[in-house]
């Protein structure tokens, strides 16, 4: 086991080395390609009309004129190593694992990450409680009625779930619930000293789209294992119906959904993009919009290699925790 | 709700047959028991009408293709139909007690105590997530008031009597950590945990190897000795049936086509369709002297059953009693003490023909 | 409930009803707060709600954020508006409604600036006893090392450059890699209270030049953070940051105690509080302004597309909006280098479907019809005369002088260009379209190509090289000036001195003798209204060589919340005044 967790960390590295290098070619090696030079990089960053010696004094700060290779190294051996930082005035020591300094804010890419990591999460996981609770025990509910009224309504309004975007139930969440009936109070949500339950519309909003994934995912896993004949043997032995549901049908049943939960969680950690974007909320999915919006190239390549990482440990973790569950796994 | 309404589905359906004839003396009794699935295609009747006794310390093997209904009939004893999908009428006694008009509660108080079963894929019959000991516990502790410790204890004890090697550390393996065998053995042990008066096997060594099958049966005899329990043993093997059974019911699309003691259906069959099951099986003892004949055609429709005698589109002498076989549903006649068949050919004509054509070639 | 497609419609529905809905229950209590005190563009050109109750929080929104609070570090104007409330220059805006706003009044100066070696040395003197928020007073050196500080164009880049491009201070890099104050030798300081600059050349607009920017907001060196100074700027007015400011999420602003309202008139010091949230959608922010619950849109361009019908449709809302001419004259570039033949770029203006091109922009409600390049709001402009066009909604026109001019350029049968525009603005496709189609008519084929916004005046009209090499011949612009006057507004847009290879604002790329002689000239002259007439001269010469196409000048739809108190359209900033509001309730 612990073996199989440090092959998959070092596995994780690898990935995580590769993630940065294509971020790095898709920032500078695409735009190239396209035509755009590290002058009109460098305008960006600079006010209205920018003179030359304005243009040369960005690209000198931010290296843009370095050959790429030069910059990844040194940005991968800030990671490694640590890199002091220069503010003009003083020289800020930034230790490892230093992902560097907004192009933009001049703000610690390390100092941001953290800042919204706990934002992101109180968002995932106050949204993953609720979705998880409703989605799957509405599944397995409706599975357990097939055909009924029940099954026939949840299963539509799933559906209509699933394709209903948190931009979209967000907004009009927002313009009812809030603006109109003033039932709660307007979503200012920026980090752990505030009130978390601020976050109730966007939780509602992001578990309803989940909810809605989840009740198919578990009705359509319950169908399958209720058929199992593990299940009529649980039956034969004389086992309670709830039991035999619980117990046996669902903990099956799971099993699977877990794993999507991981990727889903994993996915979300890295940045509930749409539902902070849709409800103004200062995660780690806004800041790598912003990055990107901003060609903030250090910004961009920590969010994206914290996703990143989110989503590799999350992998992780839900490899490890098959393994935990399901014993068949556990001894192959 | 549920429960209650599948009460309620039970009472009704065997609302008109429950009351005439009053409590049988056999330990099991089975009366006109009817299965039927309805369905988009139309009503399926997997089970239509089957009548038998058992006796404690009697095995009873019931024959048939599969899609016969020897399943069917299994998990309706049991009470293990979804009564939204399946209706069930007539009766079933197990000592004393009416089954298919009970409640499902005391339904399942029965099942697993009073009446086990063990099934025929031991793989995917048992849980995967749990070992075989929490899921041998689990039946204990159902029915009985126990400690986990004193369960653990029964479920070594079992798991030693099925004849399992180092039973107090296999208990705590997983299904897929057993040979095939020994998965078997589990299950029994698993369906025996609570001496049940009642044990129906279904198919209890398709999926094993020959020498492993051997084991298996021995074990069966040797327990049903021991605890004295009334066996159903649900097969498509007539070897499996010849070396375990006392009585034999023949099922077809259904229906019983022929039952009776096991020396007289295997040695003086009087239905063309246990000629035939005969005629299929390999067998060992003896020197071929012809190819298998297996029996022509596919099992039938159970939506729409063949007019008359169902078997007659694959029975070879149906032609010999006119248009009877086609137009008229065979009775099932008691022909000698205790055999019955449900065959229009005359008596004569049918002992004439088994030892003339079918004997000799078996 | 079978087709994810009917549930969507459906639910789209239900918002726009209840837009709707919430437009009308927003309206009524509205109605009731507001008490009839607004009317509709009243604070175009007055104070609404004047008031000077003390108290209260304003609250400010923005959907992204400032590029910094260094007041030395900001070029939008919506940002040099904002950090007044913590910084006074040595000039500042005239915190007055109307055509005033758009002139310079003297802030930590006493006085406007003295031009002395004809207009090559500007002298100014400070106010004495001014003071940095904990109490030190503010004295000549720190304004000096302030304006240094904007020669580092690597440590502060996105504020303007004027002062390294103007100042005689040859190979000076900075006081943060020459720590030595006394080698910038552009500004002198004889005494703690004077200052003198020294330009390489006549400037007469210097005092808009000290005064438009925070470039001249005192620095305390012994504070500076470098490029992080703008986490928390030292405060010379009335507001001082409680704690840092967070990028990306905002801050909060307190009571300067050290802040004395004698020495300045341009500022009010009325909320306890000012907070400013970064980050929050835009959309979100109409609805809060509605609301009532965030007093200020920092950006100041005027509400988004949905908030615009609600606040128009609905007459209480509409009380509470103003209309104002924004700054911006949206216009259509055309490029003499690709078209460099007149009666071809002729042409184009006579052919142009002024109307078609009017109503892209939403008509009444979204601009006039422009006719010079500047804006009303410039000082000195002048309407100016119509070339080769009319600055009339209904004309579609001339195909005929059009034609004309085609066979004078030598290409009777029309030509082909290329057009581009911003395609994330339906206005300027809009713009583009309608050219294109008029164009058409008389065998001038146009192709539109449409580029993002977030580069396109960088990397695509703003840079010569990307449309030599497109053969970009039309590209739709629009310019709002660094300060209100023709100098402001023309020149970088005419002199050929302006062309920069990277954000250029000259994207015609005009190269004419005489414009750029004026230009030379004009910096000499010491007389606002000499100076406004070649402006002028300067406007109608561009117009006459037809390298831009008027079209619109736009006006903005702000919305004044009933709660937000001293409100008024500035037109230095072409927005409201964030200096002087005060919030009730």
């Amino acid at each position: 086991m612990v073996a199989f967790i440090v092959r998959r960390l070092l596995g994780a590295v690898g990935l995580l080395l590769i993630i940065s290098a294509v971020t790095y070619a898709i920032f500078f090696l695409v735009p190239r390609a396209a035509g755009v030079t590290s002058d009109d990089i460098a305008g960006r960053f600079a006010g209205k009309q920018p003179d030359a010696a304005t243009l040369a004094a960005i690209k000198d700060r931010f290296g843009l004129d370095d050959p790429i290779p030069v910059q990844y190294g040194k940005y991968i051996k800030s990671i490694v190593a640590g890199d002091t930082y220069d503010t003009g005035t003083e020289k800020i020591d930034c230790p490892a694992p230093c992902l560097g300094y907004s192009f933009r804010t001049n703000q610690s890419v390390t100092d941001q990450i953290v800042d919204r990591v706990p934002v992101t999460m109180m968002i995932a996981l106050g949204a993953a409680v609720l979705w998880v609770l409703a989605g799957v025990s509405i599944g397995v509910l409706s599975a357990l009625r097939r055909g009924t009224l029940f099954d026939r309504v949840a299963m539509g309004v799933a559906l209509a779930g699933v394709s209903l975007p948190v931009f979209f139930t967000g907004l009009l969440s927002l313009a009812f619930v809030v603006h109109r009936w003033n039932l709660l109070p307007e979503v200012n949500y920026t980090g752990l000293g505030d009130n978390p339950f601020n976050l109730l519309l966007p939780w509602v909003c992001l578990a309803f789209l989940y909810a809605a994934m989840y009740a198919r995912l578990t009705r359509a896993g319950m169908l399958e294992t209720m058929n199992e004949d593990f299940i009529r043997t649980a039956r034969a032995k004389g086992l309670p119906e709830k039991t035999v549901v619980v117990k046996h049908g669902l903990r099956a049943t799971l099993t699977p959904i877990m794993t999507v939960f991981g990727l889903d969680i994993g996915l979300l950690l890295g940045g509930a993009i749409i539902t902070e974007r849709t409800f103004s909320i200062p995660g780690l999915g806004q800041l790598a919009l912003d990055g990107v919006n901003q060609s903030d190239l250090p910004v961009v390549l920590g969010a994206t290699l914290t996703a990143a990482l989110f989503i590799v440990l999350a992998n992780l973790v839900v490899d490890i925790l098959y393994g935990v569950v399901d014993p068949r796994v556990r001894h192959s | 709700m549920a429960r209650k309404q599948q009460a309620e589905l039970i009472n009704g359906g065997s609302g008109d047959s429950s009351g005439g004839r009053g409590a049988p003396t056999s330990f099991l009794e089975v009366r006109d028991l009817k299965i039927h699935f309805p369905t988009d295609d139309g009503l399926v009747k997997s089970v239509d009408g089957l009548n038998f006794q058992l006796e404690r310390g009697r095995t009873l093997g019931i024959v048939g293709e599969s899609g016969s209904g020897k399943s069917v009939t299994s998990l309706g004893i049991l009470g293990l139909h979804n009564r939204r999908n399946a209706k069930v009428s007539g009766e079933i006694w197990l000592d004393g007690t009416e089954l298919v008009g009970a409640s499902a509660g005391r339904v399942r108080r029965l099942r697993g105590q009073k009446m086990a079963m063990i099934f025929q894929d031991p793989l995917s019959s048992m849980h995967p997530f749990y070992t075989v000991g929490s899921q041998i516990i689990e039946a204990y502790r159902v029915h009985n008031d126990v400690s986990k410790q004193v369960a653990r204890k029964h479920a070594i004890d079992m798991l030693g009597r099925v004849g399992i090697p180092k039973p107090d550390k296999r208990v705590d393996d997983y299904p897929h950590q057993f040979s095939g065998g020994m998965r078997q053995r589990a299950m029994i042990a698993m369906a025996l945990s609570c001496d049940p008066e009642l044990l129906i096997a279904d198919e209890p060594t398709t999926a094993l190897d020959v020498t492993v099958q051997a084991q298996i049966l021995d074990l069966l005899r040797d327990l049903q000795q021991e605890f004295n329990s009334a066996i159903i043993m649900i097969t498509h093997d007539l070897g499996v049936v010849a070396e375990l059974s006392d009585d034999i019911l023949v099922m077809y699309a259904g229906r019983c086509a022929e039952y009776g003691p096991v020396d007289d259906t295997f040695h003086r069959p009087l239905h063309p369709y246990t000629w035939g099951l005969l005629g299929s099986m390999p067998r060992l003892d003896r020197e071929r002297s012809e190819r298998l004949m297996p029996i022509k055609g596919t099992p039938p429709s159970l939506i729409n059953v063949p007019r008359g005698c169902a078997f007659n589109p694959r029975c070879a002498y149906g032609d010999l009693n006119g248009d009877k076989s086609t137009t008229e549903r065979p009775e099932l006649l008691e022909l000698e003490p205790g055999h019955k068949a449900a065959c229009h050919l005359p008596l004569e004509k049918r002992r004439e023909i088994w030892d003339s054509e079918i004997r000799p070639k078996l | 409930m079978k087709s994810p497609k009917v549930v969507t419609s459906a639910a789209a529905g239900l918002v726009v009803l209840g837009l709707g809905l919430s437009a009308c229950g927003g309206g009524d209590d509205d109605g009731d707060k507001a008490g009839g005190s607004g009317k509709f563009d009243a604070g175009t050109t007055a104070v609404v709600n004047p008031s000077d109750h003390k108290g209260g929080v304003l609250k400010m929104a923005q959907p992204d954020d400032f590029e910094s609070l260094d007041p030395a570090n900001i070029y939008y104007a919506y940002g040099l508006n904002f950090v007044r409330i913590f910084s006074r220059n040595l000039m500042t805006y005239t915190s007055k409604p109307g055509k005033e706003g758009a002139t310079m009044s003297p802030d930590l100066a006493e006085a406007a600036g003295t031009a002395t070696d004809g207009g090559k040395t500007w002298t100014y003197k400070l106010k004495r006893g001014v003071k940095y928020e904990d109490g030190t007073e503010i004295k000549a050196k720190d304004i000096k090392y302030a304006v240094a500080r904007t020669f580092d164009r690597e440590i502060l880049h996105n504020g303007p450059s004027y002062f390294p491009q103007l100042l005689a201070a040859e190979g000076y890099k900075g006081p943060f890699k020459d720590k030595n104050l006394d080698n910038f030798k552009g500004i002198e300081t004889p005494d703690d209270y004077t200052l003198v600059f020294k330009l390489k050349a006549p400037f007469s607009e210097f005092d808009q030049v000290v005064g438009f920017s925070g470039q001249t907001a005192p620095v305390p060196a012994d504070k500076d953070k470098g490029v992080r100074y703008g986490m928390h700027p030292v405060s010379s007015g009335p507001y001082k940051l409680e704690g840092d400011y967070t990028p990306k999420k905002g801050g909060t602003f307190v009571r300067n105690p050290n802040w004395d309202p004698a020495t300045d008139p341009n500022r009010k010091q009325l909320p306890d509080k000012i907070e400013v949230q970064a980050g929050l959608k835009a959309e979100e922010i109409d609805n809060r302004l509605i609301a009532g619950t965030v007093q200020i849109d920092l950006p100041g361009s005027g509400v988004q597309a949905a908030a615009r019908q609600q606040i128009l449709t609905n007459p209480k809302l509409k009380a509470n909006a103003d209309n104002p001419l924004a700054g911006f004259h949206w216009y259509v570039s055309i490029n003499t280098k690709s078209i460099p033949n007149v009666e071809c770029r002729k042409a184009i203006v006579y052919a142009a479907d002024r109307s078609a091109m009017y109503r892209a922009y939403g008509g009444e409600a979204g601009g006039e019809v422009a006719t010079s390049i500047q804006p009303p709001n410039v000082q000195g402009r002048e309407k100016g005369t119509d070339f080769y066009t009319k600055a009339d909604p209904n004309f579609t026109g001339d195909p005929a002088q059009a034609k004309a001019a085609l066979a004078k350029c030598g290409q009777p049968n029309g030509f082909s260009t290329i057009m581009i525009y911003r395609n994330d603005r339906p206005k300027e496709k809009a713009t583009a379209e309608g050219l294109k189609q008029s164009l058409d008519k008389v065998g001038i084929k146009v192709e539109l190509k449409g580029y993002p916004s977030g580069t396109y005046t960088n990397e695509q009209l703003g840079a010569p090289k990307f449309v030599a090499k497109e053969k970009v011949g039309l590209g739709t612009y629009g310019w709002a000036p660094d300060w209100n006057t023709g100098y402001g507004y023309l020149q970088p847009l005419t002199d050929v001195k302006a062309i920069v290879p990277t954000g250029n604002a000259n994207t015609e790329e005009l190269d004419d003798p005489d414009v750029n002689k004026k230009w030379n000239e004009v910096v000499s002259v010491t007389d606002p209204a000499g100076r406004a007439k070649i402006y002028n001269e300067i406007d109608a010469k561009t117009r006459e060589q037809a390298a831009i196409l008027p079209n619109v000048y736009a006006k903005s739809l702000l919305f004044r919340p009933t709660n937000l108190t001293n409100v008024y359209f500035h037109a230095g900033f072409g927005m409201y005044d964030y200096a002087n509001l005060g919030v009730t309730g």
